[in-house]
């Protein structure tokens, strides 16, 4: 029988539905579908999708299980090498890892990897996790910072290891990003709680409010830790800085998104916690952060989101499905336009940004063509709220606290490939290595510092 | 959970809360600040160190009910628990010998004060301490700053106690008897803050103000804090609270705190919160 060509589809809200509500997109996929869907896995002999996971999942294995129907045999495979599929299922950027490098793209479309490992961490929260063996204890104490994905898998994967693991969180939640920064139509919410609860049945312990750098410090830990790791992400937003940046109604996509996702503003007054929007929305930049706030904006109740970005269409860093989703909903593109300031009404209220349109110029250092102005393009566009989605610096509490840390020159942390820093006890993943990246290279991170912190721990 | 293990009510609507929580206490520090949360549907809110009690492991916060949340958390009583209790936030307060120093604090401001006049004198400054207030009920921590000032001189705007006028106008006639002073601290309501740098920048004095703009998680993540400090974007969570006030952009801090005006009044009639 010849292999079906392209992926099962995976159903969805509708998106004039949708958008009225922060329900999460698609439905995932049935037990029939998913079985159909792994049959067409071709069980590769030289597992290129497995080069292209950063967490190393042996893929082929557990999709002939889902093949065979076992699925909680493909669980407990899927399980040995990520702490959260569920998460992973969901936000990972597939086309560009395991899927990027399916042999099907010779044919058609790869296996829907990403879809499979969904259904998989979906079967599983409903049936009910299973508690799974621990290791004996070493006796070794390590310290994880910050909770989210590379601190929450480097966590994970040292305690499966027998290390007795206490996390430290800044905020009144777990799951960094995944909390604050995902939307709930795109992650729900509970999913990361429930894939977090997985880590605590590990013997991972979580404290809250502890703010490291400033509630208690590196040297403090390490006075009762045997080593540290430290996940603490992005920090500040970067900002257009162009006059009017800081009138009434333009947000950083980090505050718009805290206060809608993690501070539940979506549902003020019944959360304390505010935002307003108005009618017409503007977010500037294309990553996926700027098609959350895209599309959140429309959840809100927003009549027009616009994307304003500097480059054309084949330069947006969104991944393709972020993009066609928002673009479904409504989500207006303005391509090749770039803000020159905002302007305010009399009492400071934001009413309108003028933008320039950009041209095409030759190929700057990123590899991307550079966009030049178009001299005398400027024209205004009336809108109520602006959200500046163009990345963050990483996070300065700790950086900025620990004697001797080796700093880059981005105030990031330096590390080699292995998260080892220049002091032996110290270890470091995630945005505050290597600037503003995706989940899952923070998760694949974490995952290579456990094993590191590991081979450190048994020298000492 | 943290508990809340002394409250006094200093005026109708100023409250006092000592707050255990051992970890922030033994790292806070005059002119740092705390971000806490009351219940699961809280929201965060950044109140600055009035004073800490290593030994005790207590913080205590003074607040004025402005809001839904401040007006909730005065309604908690002694051994009642907050949900979220996190610092010391910002960076401390630059304390060293300068020789005279001016500390003015205003209405609620004074709180906060109140470590760094301490903290101050410790140093072996010569500490004149203006307090002012609209009226004698809204004057708090006098005996308390009194111990640790060379000179204390209270206003208020009704002339209920001290002089009737404002500490701007105290200072000026501090400056104008030739006193040479070093350094001022002035901490209160944004205005009160923006007139008295108007007048040391006359006569080139340095000054401290303490920014108090919205927050939303308070360690260096949302950018929700931005101030306008000489130009250059800076963020009250982590580069501050305190700045240069010759420097500080007030008119915008102003308009920054203005941002949910709205939504704070429908917080508080759908709460059934009175202000």
């Amino acid at each position: 029988m010849a292999v079906r060509k392209t992926k099962h589809e995976m159903p969805e809200q509708l998106p004039k539905e949708r958008i009225k509500n922060f329900n999460e997109v698609p439905y995932g996929y049935d037990e029939k579908t998913a079985i159909d869907e792994a049959k067409r896995c071709l069980q590769c002999k030289n597992r290129p999708c497995v080069k292209g996971c950063p967490v190393e999942i042996d893929i082929p294995d557990f999709i002939k299980q889902v093949a065979l129907g076992d699925f909680d045999k493909a669980v407990e495979i899927l399980k040995t090498k990520t702490s959260l599929p569920a998460v992973c299922g969901r936000v990972c950027p597939y086309e560009n890892q395991c899927e990027g490098e399916c042999t099907l793209l010779k044919i058609g479309e790869p296996v829907a990897i990403g879809r499979l490992e969904r259904f998989l961490a979906d079967y599983e929260r409903k049936k009910g996790v299973k508690t799974p063996k621990i290791k004996t204890s070493t006796g070794k104490k390590v310290s994880v910072i910050g909770a989210g994905p590379a601190g929450l898998t480097c966590a994970g994967d040292l305690a499966k290891m027998g290390h007795n693991v206490t996390v430290f969180e800044a905020l009144h939640a777990p799951g960094g990003v995944l909390m604050y920064g995902i939307p709930e139509f795109r992650l729900p919410k509970e999913i990361v709680n429930a894939e977090v609860d997985y880590i605590k049945k590990l013997g991972v312990k979580i404290n809250y409010d502890i703010v490291v750098g400033k509630t208690i410090t590196v040297d403090d830990i390490l006075k009762d830790y045997d080593a540290v790791f430290i996940g603490t992400g992005a920090g500040l937003p970067r900002w257009l800085k162009v006059p009017g940046e800081n009138l009434d109604g333009v947000y950083s996509a980090n505050e718009f998104l805290t206060r809608v996702n993690m501070m539940k503003a979506y549902r003020f007054p019944e959360y304390d916690t505010p935002v307003k929007i108005g009618d017409v929305v503007a977010t500037f930049g294309a990553g996926n952060v700027a098609m959350d706030c895209a599309r959140t904006a429309l959840r809100l109740g927003a009549k027009k989101s616009y994307i304003i970005y500097r480059r054309s269409d084949k330069e947006m860093p969104a991944r393709n499905e972020e993009i066609h989703h928002a673009k479904e909903e409504g989500v207006i593109f303005k391509l090749l336009t770039n803000p020159v300031k905002f302007i305010g009404d009399d009492t400071g209220l934001l009413k309108e940004v003028e933008v320039l349109k950009m041209e095409l110029g030759e190929p700057d250092d990123s590899g991307r063509r550079r966009p030049i102005p178009i001299k005398g393009s400027n024209y205004k566009i009336r809108i109520n709220t602006a959200l500046v989605a163009i990345g963050q610096s990483p996070n300065p509490l700790i950086p900025t606290t620990v004697k001797g840390l080796k700093i880059g020159k981005w105030g990031n942390i330096e590390t080699d490939e292995e998260g080892r820093t220049n002091i032996p006890n110290i270890f470091a993943g995630g945005d505050i290595a290597t600037g503003a990246a995706t989940v899952i290279l923070a998760m694949g991170a974490g995952k290579r510092a456990a094993r590191s912190i590991d081979t450190y721990l048994k020298k000492i | 959970m943290y508990e809340i293990v002394e409250k006094k009510v200093l005026s109708d609507n100023v409250k006092l809360m000592k707050i255990k929580a051992p970890l922030v206490a033994k790292k806070a520090l005059a002119g740092q600040f705390i971000i806490l949360r009351i219940d699961d549907n809280g929201e965060r809110i950044p109140l600055t160190i009035a004073d800490y009690d290593r030994k005790e492991g207590t913080v205590t916060v003074i607040f004025m009910e402005v809001g839904k949340t401040t007006t909730q958390l005065g309604t908690l009583k002694t051994g009642d628990f907050l949900l979220n209790f996190a610092g010391p936030l910002g960076l401390p307060s630059e304390i060293e010998k300068f020789g005279t120093v001016v500390c003015i604090g205003g209405g609620v401001g004074i709180a906060p004060l109140y470590p760094i006049v301490r903290e101050l004198k410790k140093a072996d400054n010569y500490v004149i301490s203006i307090l002012g207030a609209r009226n004698k009920d809204l004057l708090m921590l006098e005996k308390e700053i009194k111990d640790y000032s060379d000179e204390l001189h209270i206003c208020t705007d009704d002339g209920s106690k001290g002089i009737k006028g404002f500490v701007s106008n105290v200072l000026k006639d501090i400056v104008d008897k030739g006193v040479d002073i070093k350094v001022v601290w002035a901490i209160g309501p944004v205005i009160m803050m923006k007139v008295v740098a108007d007048l040391t920048k006359k006569y080139n004095i340095k000054t401290f103000v303490s920014l108090n703009p919205i927050m939303v998680d308070g360690t260096g993540m949302c950018g929700g804090c931005r101030v306008s400090i000489g130009g250059e974007t800076k963020f009250a969570c982590v580069d501050g609270p305190e700045f240069d006030g010759h420097l500080v952009d007030f008119d915008n801090l102003m308009l920054r705190n203005r941002r949910f005006v709205k939504e704070e009044k429908h917080a508080c009639k759908m709460a059934g919160v009175e202000l």
